[in-house]
């Protein structure tokens, strides 16, 4: 097991190589740079900001230098908030962004590991059929379309819960909803997949022969069969939520990494933007592997070699 | 997510099929095909999506001439009115009809699905029958690539891409086409790699047929339910992800209008006049659903082994 984390984390190092070169050089290559944007600078006042950044140096020595930086763990400085460094930047949004993350999820996996075990468990009942309808509906509202409404429902209607913000825990729930319902929907449709497999096996039908309670049969016996699925689909999802927080976090105003990360792409803000390329990048290789681990634990028939 | 889901009519059935509907296919053999289409039209929910979609598609061909304004004419002492006869849908803060813009908001998001989900079929094709044609170690590294791939914040990228490359109509076919091929190269793979040794694939081999003329004539041809299947779902992903990018102001610029710029616009406007957020809203709901439904059901039509990840 050791020599497998080992070979996998010795695995991220070229990718990691890869991402950073690909998007220093993607960055690079765009035309017009951060201090365009802005009135016409004295060449002098031009130049220093330039050799503060290093722009001045050639090209290949800027990438050397970000490499060797960005080795040792620092991000560079912003370009657009002259006074803080890109990790400060990140260390301030992603508590943010995680708590967002991890309350969608958690959103995710209960509203739709629960609607997927009673759809299976009542195989083309009225339950199954309505819980699959929603489903396929909440895989097909986007959730910029769903924010916006459930603002204008539940904040700006009937007053229950803050318009936008981020600051107690009520301001946490619409986002969390706006974020989760598509992953629900698709955690439903995988749990109830994994269920009517699970469900029809000979060690389901012997612990139902020694008498155990029905709760006991599906909560200890079925799911941690029936949600193999649901958590190889955890890898691919926490990326694709990730994605989605950036157009939460802008429609709720949250002041997370993805609000900060639209911001810098059009402010050209190039060590912002690679910053939170990376640092997201790693983030998602080390959950990954996270998630493997878990599937090898929660599956015995996996041998992780 | 391994296999079919289970309890999904597997199709079947004698019912009488018309002739000339089915997708004619030269050479390789129509039947499959035929029977294809008759399990799919005894699926009321595809059919449902399919007309929904043929209904919108042609209402976005023909917007010209059935807009009953032109697109960018504003009434600014007008402003923003609830629907009424006139204005079906309402008018926005300019005046603007609502329904008229949607109208031709369809063609331009219908035109980012339709393109980039070519850009994404070539890229998966080429590199998928590639790395399955090939076999052994270049398999295994194309494949492990596609895994890592896998993990990544790919949307990150499509940002970068727009941002760089100016935020362009083309760009957005490319840079949305450019992502979304992973899971098509995956499938095309499987295909070609269990295609690949069948018996009359081994006799045009014998043959001396070239690798090239082995996998366009033989090989692909036999993988083209999965690859439709597959195609049909990403359309709606892309047309999505347009939404979304031109939710963020980084696709679809003004004065041009898609689905997904509309419903922006319609959020930020939304407190007081809440219909211009409900109907872009709406027909990008109800497209996506066609599309999952018709998507859902050729894949039963079709049952092919599919493993998808969204």
């Amino acid at each position: 097991m050791l020599s497998y984390i080992g070979r996998r984390l010795a695995g991220f190092l070229p990718v990691l190589f890869l991402i950073v070169s690909l998007s220093f050089f993607l960055m690079r290559l765009a035309p017009g740079g951060p201090f365009d944007l802005e009135r016409a600078l004295p060449e002098q006042v031009r130049a220093n900001i330039e050799a503060r950044y290093h722009l001045d140096e050639p090209l290949w020595g800027q990438y050397l230098r970000y490499l060797s930086e960005v080795a040792r763990g620092d991000l560079g400085p912003s370009f657009r908030y002259p006074d803080r460094s890109v990790n400060e930047l990140l260390g301030l949004g992603f508590p943010v962004s995680l708590t967002l993350g991890v309350c969608a999820l958690a959103v995710a996996l209960a509203l739709g590991g629960t609607a997927g075990i009673l759809a299976g468990l009542r195989r083309n009942s009225l339950i199954d059929y309505l819980t699959m309808s929603f489903a396929l509906g909440g895989v097909s509202v986007p959730n910029f379309v769903l924010g916006p409404i459930l603002m204008l429902i539940f904040a700006l209607g009937l007053g229950w819960l803050p318009v936008a913000g981020w600051e107690t825990w009520r301001h946490i729930v619409l986002p969390s909803f706006t974020l989760g319902t598509f992953y629900a929907a698709y955690v439903a449709r995988l749990t109830r997949a994994g269920m009517l497999e699970v469900i029809g096996q000979d060690f389901i039908r012997t612990a139902r022969a020694k008498g155990l309670r029905e709760g006991v049969v599906v909560l200890r016996h079925a799911l941690p069969g029936a949600i193999l699925p649901v958590v190889t689909y955890l890898g691919p999802a926490s990326a694709a939520i990730l994605t989605g927080s950036v157009v939460v976090e802008t429609i709720f105003s949250i002041p997370g990494i993805g609000r900060y990360f639209v911001a810098s792409a059009l402010n050209r803000d190039y060590t912002m933007v690679l910053g939170t390329v990376v640092f997201y990048s790693v983030f998602l290789l080390a959950f990954n592997l996270v998630v493997d681990i878990l599937y090898a634990y929660l599956d015995p028939r996996v041998q992780v070699r | 997510m391994k296999s079919r889901e289970p309890g999904t009519p597997l199709g079947g059935g004698v019912a009488g099929c018309r002739e000339g509907r089915i997708p004619h296919s030269g050479g390789w053999g129509a039947s499959p095909w035929h029977d294809a289409f008759r399990r799919l039209r005894r699926n009321r929910l595809a059919i449902l999506g399919l007309t929904v979609l043929l209904v919108f598609v042609l209402a976005a061909v023909l917007s010209p001439w059935i807009a009953p304004f032109p697109f960018d004419k504003t009434n600014l002492p007008y402003g923003a009115k609830p629907p009424t006869r006139t204005h079906v849908l309402g008018t926005d803060e300019l005046g603007r009809d609502l329904f008229t813009r949607l109208l031709y908001g369809a063609r331009i998001s219908f035109a980012v699905g339709i393109l980039a989900t070519l850009v994404s079929l070539t890229i998966g094709v080429a590199y998928g029958s590639l790395a399955g044609y090939a076999g052994g170690r270049l398999d295994h590294l194309m494949m492990r690539i596609v895994d890592i791939l896998y993990g990544l914040p790919f949307m990150f990228f499509v940002i970068i891409l727009m941002v760089i490359f100016g935020r362009n109509i083309l760009n957005l076919f490319v840079a949305l086409g450019a992502v979304q091929w992973l899971t098509m190269a995956r499938i095309v793979r499987g295909q070609v790699l269990s295609l690949k040794v069948r018996e009359f694939v081994l006799s045009a081999q014998a043959m001396g047929a070239s690798p090239v003329r082995l996998l366009v004539r033989h090989v692909l041809p036999n993988a083209l339910g999965p690859i439709v299947v597959y195609a049909t779902l990403t359309v709606p992903a892309v047309m999505l992800e347009e939404a979304f990018l031109s939710f963020l102001g980084l696709g679809v610029q003004p004065p041009m209008a898609s689905w997904g710029s509309l419903a922006s616009e319609g959020a930020a406007a939304m407190e007081p006049y809440p219909w211009l957020i409900l109907f872009p809203g709406l027909a990008l709901t109800v497209t996506l659903l066609s599309l999952n439904f018709l998507g859902d059901g050729l894949r039963d039509a079709l049952d092919p082994q599919i493993t998808s990840r969204r």
